[in-house]
């Protein structure tokens, strides 16, 4: 009878952190930040980048 | 896999910088895929910027949080740290190694032929601290009277920004040369020397400075892909601390926060199968594999 390979154990902390980041990626776009991510990124902030 | 390797930061550089129409509209790609970040450093003023900077999204989110509070809007970064969280957890600093745009250009430069450099490694702390204050303490903390803070990183420090953004905008729109002063100039000089810097050490910036790279570093321990030592199989030759580009001491701290799971230890450096990769603590490239396909040195 063929020997069954000892199962490795699977990583819980990352597993966790995902789900978690997810969760918090969430909260952003119920309160709609990724409407507000949009806004600032179509805009040039010239002194931003050293410019002003 | 180094060529694969380069092949893939390559194709994320195009892929986050792929709007060309900036030579005709003289501006910023203004379209939906904006509200993605970006997975490594790259500026989002830069005329050709597919996606938002992270750096620069958190500091601009952070830097108007009383007044966007006071207006009844929750922007407090959820969005923006939840995307990187995701990223980080999974990947962890294999982001840096693979899909950023800035670490690809650094990593280019030292190609160049010169003479080489180690890059000490208490450096390594600064990048930690820039994250902590420039990042998230400061746009908060230190605020003029509109309750406005100031995007500390982006402003004074950024490199990238220099290069991508602020360089461009320059030749696109000659009237801004006219208002240029000693803060540009402060952050032309930073430029040229981490690009300097980066022709005679390995990834400088990354190492020292880079908030994001401190972001993801702090994922060492908590990653689903991450390289794996078995000490059994380590002869201790140390010819994994002479491939790294980020000056990491693989079999002295396998889950050191600078490793950026570029691969090279596992394929070009151990002989002995004493380094493999795993997913989620299942082995997907188990390093004996290896040591049948690769002749010994």
């Amino acid at each position: 009878m063929a020997k069954k390979k000892p199962q490795q154990p699977v990583d819980k902390l990352p597993l966790f952190l995902i789900s978690f980041f997810i969760i918090i990626f969430c909260i952003g776009v119920f309160y709609d930040e990724p409407s507000r991510v949009l806004e600032q990124a179509w805009q040039i902030c010239l002194s931003c980048i050293g410019i002003g | 896999m180094e060529f694969l390797r380069k092949w893939f930061q390559a194709g994320i550089l195009i892929l986050t910088n792929a709007s060309w129409s900036f030579p005709f509209t003289r501006s910023l790609y203004q379209g939906p895929l904006k509200v993605l970040c970006s997975p490594g450093l790259n500026c989002y003023s830069c005329p050709a910027a597919t996606t938002a900077c992270p750096l620069g999204a958190i500091q601009q989110l952070l830097l108007s949080v009383r007044m966007t509070l006071a207006n009844g809007q929750f922007y407090v970064g959820f969005y923006v740290i939840g995307s990187i969280g995701f990223l980080g957890a999974v990947f962890g600093r294999m982001v840096c190694g693979w899909a950023c745009p800035f670490g690809f250009i650094q990593e280019l430069l030292h190609k160049i032929p010169s003479p080489k450099f180690s890059v000490p490694r208490p450096l390594r702390f600064i990048k930690y601290g820039l994250l902590a204050l420039t990042i998230f303490i400061l746009p908060v903390v230190y605020i003029n009277e509109f309750d406005m803070g100031l995007p500390w990183f982006c402003k004074f420090i950024c490199p990238a920004g220099t290069l991508e953004a602020g360089l461009p905008m320059l030749f696109l729109q000659p009237d801004l040369q006219q208002i240029i002063g000693t803060l540009f100039w402060s952050k032309f000089t930073i430029m040229i020397l981490f690009l300097a810097w980066s022709v005679v050490a390995s990834r400088p910036f990354c190492r020292t400075t880079c908030p994001l790279g401190a972001w993801y570093g702090l994922f060492r321990k908590a990653k689903m892909v991450r390289l794996t030592l078995n000490e059994s199989k380590c002869t201790k030759c140390l010819e994994c601390h002479d491939v790294c580009p980020m000056g990491v001491k693989f079999n002295e701290s396998p889950d050191d926060g600078e490793c950026i799971t570029c691969l090279k230890c596992m394929n070009e450096a151990c002989r002995f199968g004493a380094i493999g990769l795993e997913i989620g603590g299942l082995p997907v490239q188990a390093g004996d594999i290896r040591t049948k396909k690769v002749p010994a040195k």
